[in-house]
């Protein structure tokens, strides 16, 4: 009986060995989820249950918003190809659980970047793609203009697992006033809740309620009050522990928006290889071996600029020509009075 | 020696591979968990959790900490259970005589009541009652008052609270009521026993129930008022009801589905039992003189019980954790609030997801318990 426990205990002990070996050596090659991409050829990139303007899927099955081309920017530097990422919706709950446990590489989903999230739970913020802030919506009927018109007793419906449900205590604390917080896992709900008077008002990021009164059931009846009662800078997550991954994402991101400060945009990307300002010919790969940081070739943020274009023409093509913001506000260039600035690519 | 090594070999290996499956499963956590940076306690239960809950029967709110939202979340889903079973069973039994009802009409209707509610998915029905069921339901303003207090709006039913005076006086005088009634119960049995005589124990018993209450008002100083909900302009277009009690919309909806649901099945449960019992018990019943209420009280009931009750458990069951699928319609319940907003706001997907699986393992078998405890009374007790 003992020879039997003896030849049981090894044969554990050599799984838990090998296993060990394993993972050890994978995590020291240099990284893990660039190399895994590559292998599977395609980007998994998480991105919302359908938000207009960030991601939102058509009849047909294809994604478009500016969420969605942060993750064809990363496809199209690393595999060559925008079109090489699969989706994979989330809600608000799941998102995070589906980033550390690897299920997605790139969550591209209107999430806010706080400290908590970033520093807590395994997670890396790489950037801002969309400066935002929560507001709340009501029925123009109500007469109500502005947030000091609430009043104790007031209905509010939102999402739970967001930054929203904390603003919203905060926000009604500091004021005085006591609410009725209707929370739902999903946003569709939350406006179908909304929308047939269940709540006074729906509190959410203000792009997500402008692109949300869209679905209503009749847009002109609502309103988004003029007040923003947080800062919420929304960009793309990767997984902590991987840093190349990271600079990878962080670069795509950055390279869209520098491509729209030198005025690179997906039908002049190539003329401008002769261009004589080195810092566009950086961008476009014919100076300097910038991608070789990443283990990329050179023509990395060229097909990005070539294949999904521009921060400018993300925003007008998702975003302005939707009708959801037509106004760029604080996501238009630092040079044109914007607060989008990022670091130089060189 | 060989026999027993014969024995023991295949358990042993059997106890091994449990221990090493779930040593590797462990391990692999661990070690994933480390790579990516994150920790594993239980610390956070004690922060506080900066949310606000919609409703909730203990004082709650944001500056509470994350186990009182956990608290929170579990009555919730312990209220709503509680009350769905309890509908779910008067429904179901009312239901289930009434597929045995020589009655082609009631027959009939309780047949496709049946089949209707237990044929369509439930998560199809809770949307159907919150949402399409909600927005039929007028505003606040229109509300038409029903026997001129209670107002059903699409924020909710608004009911009158009860405002009492010496409530205890009237507690007090429902235990003597209660005890009342036992001593009279042992009392007619012991009649019944020594001289054969029926004594009317069940309108005794409901006149006590009745009057002794009453008394406590005239003597005891009790007084009862209500308060009723007043209209309350928030905007232009926009009221809610103050003063009294609401319920919200959602803990209808939910409660409603539920019940109509899990009632078809113990329905079936209810007819199954009493077709279980042998025509024969009610036919020799029927000869020894019994008036049918007393055959199905006496004789068909004590026995078809010991049937209905096993699958009848596994509903209660199922009802309870149904009502997990609350999240989609915002009924803040176990699911939402903890395994929901908190573990959205920590980060903690282990601790938190295994917390409420622990919790849901609990409830489930408390009720076991109790519904075997049950079983086990009203079993045939062998002399």
């Amino acid at each position: 009986m003992f020879k039997y426990l003896k030849q049981l205990t090894s044969l554990v002990a050599m799984v838990a060995v090998l296993f060990t070996f394993t993972t050890e050596t994978m995590a020291a090659k240099k990284s893990k989820t660039l190399k895994n991409t590559q292998k599977k050829g395609f980007v998994r990139c998480g991105v919302s249950q359908g938000l207009p303007g960030f991601s939102n899927a058509d009849a047909a099955g294809n994604w478009t918003g500016i969420d969605v081309d942060v993750c064809r920017a990363v496809a199209a530097a690393v595999l060559g190809d925008a079109n090489k990422v699969k989706f994979t919706p989330l809600s608000a709950k799941e998102r995070f659980t589906a980033l550390t446990s690897g299920e997605i590489d790139i969550l591209s989903r209107n999430t806010t970047w706080t400290l908590s999230r970033d520093a807590d739970i395994g997670l890396t913020f790489v950037g801002v793609n969309f400066y935002d802030g929560q507001g709340f919506m009501v029925r123009k009927s109500s007469g109500i203009t502005s947030t000091s018109q609430f009043k104790d007793g007031i209905s509010a419906c939102t999402n739970i697992g967001t930054t929203t449900e904390l603003n919203m205590r905060d926000f009604f604390n500091s004021k005085g006033i006591k609410y009725e917080p209707v929370a739902f896992e999903k946003a569709d709900e939350v406006v179908a809740a909304y929308d047939a008077g269940r709540c006074d008002t729906y509190t959410t990021d203000k792009s997500g309620l402008a692109a949300q009164r869209t679905k209503m059931s009749n847009p002109d009846e609502h309103i988004v009050l003029p007040e923003t009662v947080s800062k919420e800078p929304l960009g793309p997550v990767v997984r902590q522990g991987d840093s190349v991954w990271e600079d990878i994402v962080r670069w795509s991101l950055n390279t869209m928006i520098e491509a729209e400060e030198y005025g690179i945009t997906s039908s002049n990307a190539d003329m401008m290889k002769t261009s004589d300002n080195p810092a566009i010919k950086r961008l476009v790969g014919a100076e300097g071996e910038l991608g070789a940081a990443f283990g990329l070739d050179n023509d990395w943020s060229l097909r990005i600029i070539k294949q999904v274009g521009n921060y400018g023409e993300s925003y007008k093509r998702n975003i302005a020509d939707t009708g959801i913001l037509p106004d760029r506000g604080p996501n238009e260039l630092w040079t044109k009075g914007g607060i989008l600035y990022v670091p130089p690519a060189r | 020696m060989n026999f027993k090594l014969k024995d023991i070999v295949p358990q042993l290996i059997t106890v091994l591979a449990v221990i090493f499956i779930f040593g590797f499963f462990t391990y692999n956590a661990q070690i994933n968990m480390e790579n990516r940076g994150i920790d594993f306690g239980y610390g956070f239960l004690s922060q506080e959790s900066s949310f606000d809950v919609q409703f909730s029967l203990i004082e709650y709110d944001g500056s509470h900490s994350y186990f009182r939202a956990y608290l929170v979340g579990l009555l919730n889903t312990i209220l709503v259970s509680v009350i769905g079973i309890i509908i779910a069973t008067i429904l179901g039994v009312i239901v289930g005589v009434a597929r045995l009802s020589p009655n082609y009409l009631i027959n009939k209707f309780a047949a496709f009541y049946v089949e209707f509610f237990r044929n369509i998915p439930l998560l199809l029905q809770i949307f159907f009652w919150y949402f399409a069921a909600l927005r039929a339901l007028p505003l606040p303003q229109d509300a038409e008052a029903i026997f001129g207090v209670f107002f059903l709006t699409i924020k909710g039913l608004y009911v009158p609270a009860f405002i009492w005076q010496n409530l205890s006086i009237f507690l007090y005088s429902i235990v003597a009521a209660a005890l009342a009634i036992i001593i009279i119960r042992i009392h007619a049995k012991k009649v019944q026993e020594n001289q054969g005589k029926q004594i009317p124990v069940f309108y005794i018993s409901l006149g006590l129930l009745f009057i002794i209450p009453l008394l406590s008002f005239f003597i005891g100083g009790v007084s009862l008022s209500f308060e009723v909900p007043v209209l309350k302009q928030l905007a232009t277009t926009s009221f809610i009801y103050e003063g009294g009690v609401s319920l919200p919309p959602e803990l209808i909806a939910l409660t409603l589905s539920l019940s109509l649901y899990t009632a078809t099945f113990i329905a079936e449960c209810v007819r199954a039992g009493i077709q279980g019992v042998g025509k024969g018990q009610k036919e020799a019943a029927a000869s020894i003189g019994l008036t049918p209420n007393q055959v199905l009280k006496l004789v068909i009931m004590p026995q078809a019980l010991r049937i209905i009750i096993p699958p009848t458990t596994n509903q209660y069951l199922n009802l309870t954790k149904n009502s997990s699928l609350a999240a989609a319609i915002a009924y803040p319940d176990l699911v939402l609030v903890f395994a929901g907003t908190a573990l959205m706001q920590t980060g903690k997907a282990i601790e938190i997801v295994s917390i409420t699986m622990f919790t849901y393992l609990t409830l489930s078998i408390s009720i076991s318990i109790l519904m075997n405890w049950y079983n086990k009374r009203i079993a045939i007790q062998e002399k």
